[in-house]
């Protein structure tokens, strides 16, 4: 029985407008690849393995929903009641019709498993020989950053070299953490008591955006970090100034900063090489020289330190750094010396 | 000749508060439900709306990040526990006995016991605002977060205890409809003769009483980790958050399933009567329906894929995700098919029907999307999680709520929702959900976690969120339409007839609406789409008896009271143990009053 | 304690052909196996867990408990008899093999409040370690289930002492308190098992 020359007019509209709606969709897709925390441009291994496999199901995915929107609205159209119309048949079901579109999702749901299982088994379990080691910590709310084997600490700001590979292993001292950096890798959690992995090689220099995916209270919105990938050479020469002893204060404003430093500071920041050796709060030994502060929040620049100092409640709800209430002098002078802390 | 007792207001029938309070009528019981779950629902959208008005621009300063995280916690659990669950019971309750050819359920006073009992913990759970503040944990409450050492308001325990009360009314509501449906049904009226959404009820009903024991002893875990110091979910003493995580999700995945059903067995009612043809492959909606039920108690640690999971789990919850997608897209496909072929009259209950179809299958693509652990790890925590879930829950659960409420709005009032608001409340719902949610995909893909209180600009956030906002006010707008319809049309004098849509079904056999007593004989059912097959065999409706001796059960005030005592021992498990032990007392005294009292 | 007002529901023909109320307990016991098995789950994966002690193996007193368990299991037996007396008219049966059971029922309490109060003496709370939480919370929910069968069964006791007695259909209500009296009994044998033999 051949389909009526309306019928065929109506499916075709709709068949029209879902491609419209779909290639709309393409182009708002294709405009994302820029963004920052994108998971759209992946510069890992791993990361591409992941999006690989998103394009196959997004594409098996889309078939299906396409179709199945345009045959609502194609069945929508053509069916509703006119004057002249079939009368309504009644038809209670269609045996080979419903084992083909019982078989179909089958088909379709292996044909995602199997390369969803070959992505686990490829992109989990053992990092590949010579990975660096990193140990991820996260707090509430800022992220601790360990090398183990070059006895470093730092927080909120990663630096691992263009082609090597990274084993981070990820532990959190309070409640559930994520860690997150889409470029680069899938997310996988810091639970307490549990030592998650995650491992992955990056394969373009750049600076990649990461946040905190797993809610973990007042400020989970502020837990924001950066992974830095750089050269070999750029990597050896950060870990070597990393692992030295803090730069002495030089100038007035930096001793007098320093003074306040050590004493108010250090009951929860580590200072290396002087006498501040908190581990509450992230370790301030290099602060200087990192891109951001507050868990990635400002600039890391005299203004944006100077306005942390002064609340840091106020830029960080339920902050657990206390507001020490320093005056303006007070202030200017611990800005100056952290800015000198390289 | 019974007069036609309605359960809302037309006059000349006992209508005070006291019939209200002591009803054990299942419609009354329906329109309580559905009058209490309407307005959470509401309260939902306001505590929605507030979260997108903070979030229309970065760093947005409407509200700070501790109310913040307080509303996306409540919004939640209003609209999942308070909104969308009563108005499924509202449905079940008024329906299921209509349905079935039954005059009511097989324990009415349980059933009004079930309705006292939610309203108390829907107040308790509500009230948390101001008693300190509401739980901010999120509705998921992941440990250790909630913990007495990171949760310090008490809005937690809110949280556990007034969760916990209100799975006691589900369950007791479950009980009352699975023993019904199974022994009260009209001669003639197998299982496979039920309405689908019947079906859809008795699947909901033991996805209910099996999952809701498990999220029960993890809140009586959690209660007592943050009260009596056991060592359950913190892993400072030993415990483990993980522990939290799996028994919430063998509770909240089948909980998804009991969202959504209801709608599907809604929509499985609507598609067929304007249409004007029978269901397309009936018993494998059926049995689609089950396979979905069963399933979904295989499938929890989907939520769970970034946790830590070792490969095997992963691959396996991954397997039962996948699989899951089968029955749902049989349903899908049997609906489509019972419009081919029609002649579809375009009522607004049919609007809602047809978009059920195209917006949930949205949400169900973009789900098995995340069903595949690997690409999960980019998906989860981000608004991409929160675009899938409001299509099917907003897209899916809501919609095919809207589209039963104009569907037998006719049958609980007499009156007919007008057509032209219908279709604006229609077309703002419809547009005001893409608007909002479609972005979020985009938002998510773009590496937007869930649950912030605010974000910084440059991230190529900012354009989409002013259009989810814009489209969250649309949405607000279409319900406004809708609460100006009802009122509306309250005001009309009732006039449908018994069956004005040509439905097939038992609920069609009687006035609208119908007596207390629901049918003055007890219909014999001969097929599955008994109206029309009686139609069309030319089978006459058999005359009432001169004189009705049918015998409804009296009402009775010990729910109210027994619900209250109930009501006690939450209060007093949040505040002293004393008020506890007055609200057993209460309670003994109440199961004892309704043991003794006579029912006939 | 039903008297006259639950003939109607005796009296109804039912599709499936049990009684509302029976079908209810069944179906309301199925959710108690998923809230015990849920209990009973913590308990296996806290097994061996417990940072400090006291452990099992130093605390839990076999001999005694079996002791209790054997009175549980009489009490089933009595819990058979009672129903045995309702179906076959024999009221003096029924109400004294309740009566037994209610009280042999009261006598599994008392061993374990006793057991409960040595724990405690010995250092084990709640609170102490993994073990505590886990026990303390298993069978802290399994003797309510007790006691609340206790005072049901109480309950059908002192009804079937007034003048209607339980009523034309007071075997039901009987057979209902048995269904439930058993669960509560299966799931004891069950926590023993899994506390107190197997480790041992």
């Amino acid at each position: 029985m051949r389909p009526s020359a309306r019928a065929l007019t109506l499916s075709a509209v709709s068949v029209i407008v879902v491609l419209i709606l779909s290639a709309i969709l393409w182009v708002i897709f294709a405009g994302s690849v820029d963004h920052l925390q994108t998971t759209f441009n992946p510069k890992s291994d791993n990361a591409i393995k992941i999006h690989n496999l998103y394009k196959l199901v997004w594409i098996l995915a889309g078939i299906v929903m396409a179709a199945v929107l345009a045959i609502t609205l194609a069945f929508s159209l053509i069916f509703r009641e006119r004057p002249g119309g079939k009368a309504a048949s009644h038809i209670h079901g269609n045996p080979k019709l419903e084992v083909m579109w019982t078989l179909i999702p089958v088909i379709i749901g292996i044909l995602i498993v199997i390369p969803s299982f070959q992505v686990i088994a490829d992109t989990t379990g053992d990092a590949p020989e010579g990975a660096i080691e990193i140990v991820a910590t996260g707090h509430q709310w800022w992220f601790e950053f360990e090398y183990p084997a070059a006895g470093l600490v730092t927080a909120n700001e990663l630096h691992i070299p263009v082609g090597r590979p990274v084993e981070i292993e990820l532990r959190s001292v309070d409640v559930i953490h994520s860690f997150w950096v889409p470029q680069l890798a899938g997310k996988v959690d810091m639970v307490p008591g549990h030592n998650n992995r995650l491992w992955f090689t990056p394969n373009e220099r750049g600076e990649y955006y990461g946040q905190c995916a797993e809610f973990c209270g007042t400020s989970h919105a502020n837990m924001r970090f950066r992974v830095v990938v750089e050269s070999e050479a750029d990597y050896i020469a950060w870990v070597a100034a990393q692992t030295l002893d803090a730069q002495p204060a030089v100038g007035e404003l930096a001793q007098a900063g320093e003074g306040i430093a050590t004493t108010l500071c250090a009951a929860c920041h580590t200072i290396q090489g002087t006498s501040a050796a908190g581990t509450f709060g992230p370790n301030l030994t290099h602060v200087g020289g990192r891109g951001l502060i507050a868990s990635g929040m400002i600039d890391n620049d005299a203004e944006g330190l100077a306005e942390w100092l002064s609340d840091p409640a106020a830029m960080k709800p339920g902050s657990k750094m206390p507001n020490l209430n320093l005056n303006s002098e007070q202030i200017e002078q611990l800005v100056a010396y952290l800015q000198g802390l390289q | 000749m019974a007069t036609a007792v309605g359960t809302l207001p037309m006059g000349h029938e006992e209508n005070s508060l006291w019939t209200w309070l002591t009803t054990v009528d299942h419609k009354k019981i329906g329109v309580l439900y559905g009058v209490s779950g309407f307005i959470f629902l509401l309260i939902g959208g306001l505590e929605a709306l507030t979260i997108r008005t903070q979030l229309a621009v970065p760093n947005g300063t409407v509200v700070d990040a501790d109310l913040f995280n307080q509303l996306f916690t409540m919004h939640a659990l209003t609209m999942i526990f308070l909104a969308v669950m009563p108005l499924g019971a509202s449905f079940f309750n008024y329906l299921v006995p209509l349905m079935i050819g039954a005059r009511d359920v097989a324990f009415p006073r349980l059933n009004a016991l079930s309705y006292w009992v939610f309203l108390s913990g829907a107040l308790l759970l509500t009230s948390s605002f101001v008693f300190g503040g509401a739980p901010s944990g999120g509705w998921f409450g992941y440990a250790p977060l909630t913990s007495s050492e990171y949760h310090i308001s008490s809005g937690m325990d809110f949280y556990t205890v007034g969760l916990a009360i209100l799975g006691t009314s589900s369950l007791m509501a479950s009980l009352n409809f699975a023993v019904t449906i199974i022994n009260m049904r009209a001669p003639g009226l197998t299982m496979m003769r039920l309405p689908v959404f019947i079906w859809m009820t008795i699947v909901v009903n033991f996805l209910l009483i099996l999952s809701l024991p498990v999220i029960t002893v993890a809140l009586i875990e959690l209660y007592f980790d943050r009260n009596f110091s056991t060592t359950f979910f913190s892993p400072s003493v030993g415990g483990d958050p993980i522990l939290w995580q799996h028994l919430f999700w063998v509770f909240g995945h089948p909980e998804v399933y009991v969202l959504i059903l209801p709608s599907m067995g809604i929509v499985s009612e609507v598609l067929p009567v304007f249409s004007r043809k029978p269901l397309f492959g009936y018993a494998a909606v059926v049995f689609a329906g089950v396979a979905i039920a069963v399933l979904g108690f295989a499938v929890w640690s989907h939520h769970m894929f970034t946790t830590g999971l070792d490969t095997v789990p992963q691959m396996v919850f991954s397997a039962t995700t996948m699989a899951i997608g089968v029955p749902t897209g049989i349903k899908i496909f049997n609906w489509l098919s019972t419009m081919y072929g029609g002649q579809i009259r375009f009522t607004v209950a049919m609007y809602f029907s047809v978009a059920f179809i195209a917006l949930f299958t949205i949400g169900g693509i973009s789900g098995v999307m995340h069903a595949s652990p690997p690409v999960d790890t980019q998906q989860q925590d981000t608004y991409f999680i929160v675009a899938h879930l409001h299509y099917v829950l907003f897209g899916g659960a809501i919609m095919g709520i809207f589209s039963g409420i104009y569907y037998w709005f006719p049958k609980m009032t007499g009156r007919f929702l007008d057509e032209g608001w219908g279709k604006l409340n229609f077309w703002l719902l419809f547009v005001g959900t893409n608007l909002t949610f479609f972005p979020m995909h985009f938002l998510g893909l773009s590496g937007m976690p869930r649950r912030i209180y605010t974000y910084d600009s440059g991230f190529g956030w900012d354009t989409w969120n002013m259009v989810a906002t814009i489209g969250s006010y649309t949405l607000a707008a279409g319900f406004l339409v809708f609460i100006l319809n009802f009122f509306k049309t309250m005001r009309q004098e009732p006039s449908a007839p018994n069956n004005p849509w040509g439905g097939s079904t038992l609920e069609w056999a009687t006035t609208s609406p119908p007596p207390e007593h629901d049918f003055d004989v007890i219909p014999e059912v001969r097929d599955r789409d008994p109206l029309w097959y009686d139609r069309d065999h030319n089978i006459e409706q058999p005359a009432a008896p001169e004189h009705l001796h049918i015998h409804m059960p009296p009402p009775s005030y010990f729910p109210l009271v027994l619900a209250m005592g109930l009501a006690l021992v939450g209060v007093g498990a949040l505040s002293h143990l004393a008020i506890t032990g007055l609200g057993v007392a209460v309670v003994v005294y109440a199961i004892w009053g309704w043991a003794l009292e006579p029912t006939d | 304690m039903a008297a006259a007002s639950n003939a109607a529901q005796a009296e109804h023909h039912t599709s499936a052909g049990v009684d509302n109320r029976m079908l209810l307990m069944w179906i309301f016991l199925a959710s108690e196996c998923l809230f015990f098995a849920t209990l009973i789950s913590t308990y296996l994966i806290f097994q061996g867990e417990s940072l400090v002690g006291p452990l099992p193996g130093e605390i839990l007193d076999i001999p005694t408990t079996s002791a209790s368990t054997f009175v549980l299991l009489m009490s089933s037996v009595t819990m058979v008899l009672a129903v045995y007396g309702a179906q076959h008219g024999s009221k003096l049966m029924m109400k004294l093999s309740l009566l037994a059971t209610i009280l042999l029922g009261l006598i599994f309490l008392g061993f374990q409040v006793y057991e409960f109060r040595m724990f405690v003496h010995e250092g084990l709370t709640l609170s102490t370690n993994q073990f505590g939480s886990s026990f303390f919370l298993l069978t802290g929910f399994h003797g309510t289930h007790v006691g609340v069968g206790v005072l049901y069964l109480t309950s059908l006791l002192i009804g079937s002492t007034r003048r209607n007695g339980l009523g034309s259909d007071g075997g039901t209500h009987i057979e209902i308190a048995g269904l439930y009296w058993h669960f509560v009994d299966i799931v004891w044998i069950i926590i023993f098992t899994i506390i107190y033999l197997i480790p041992s």
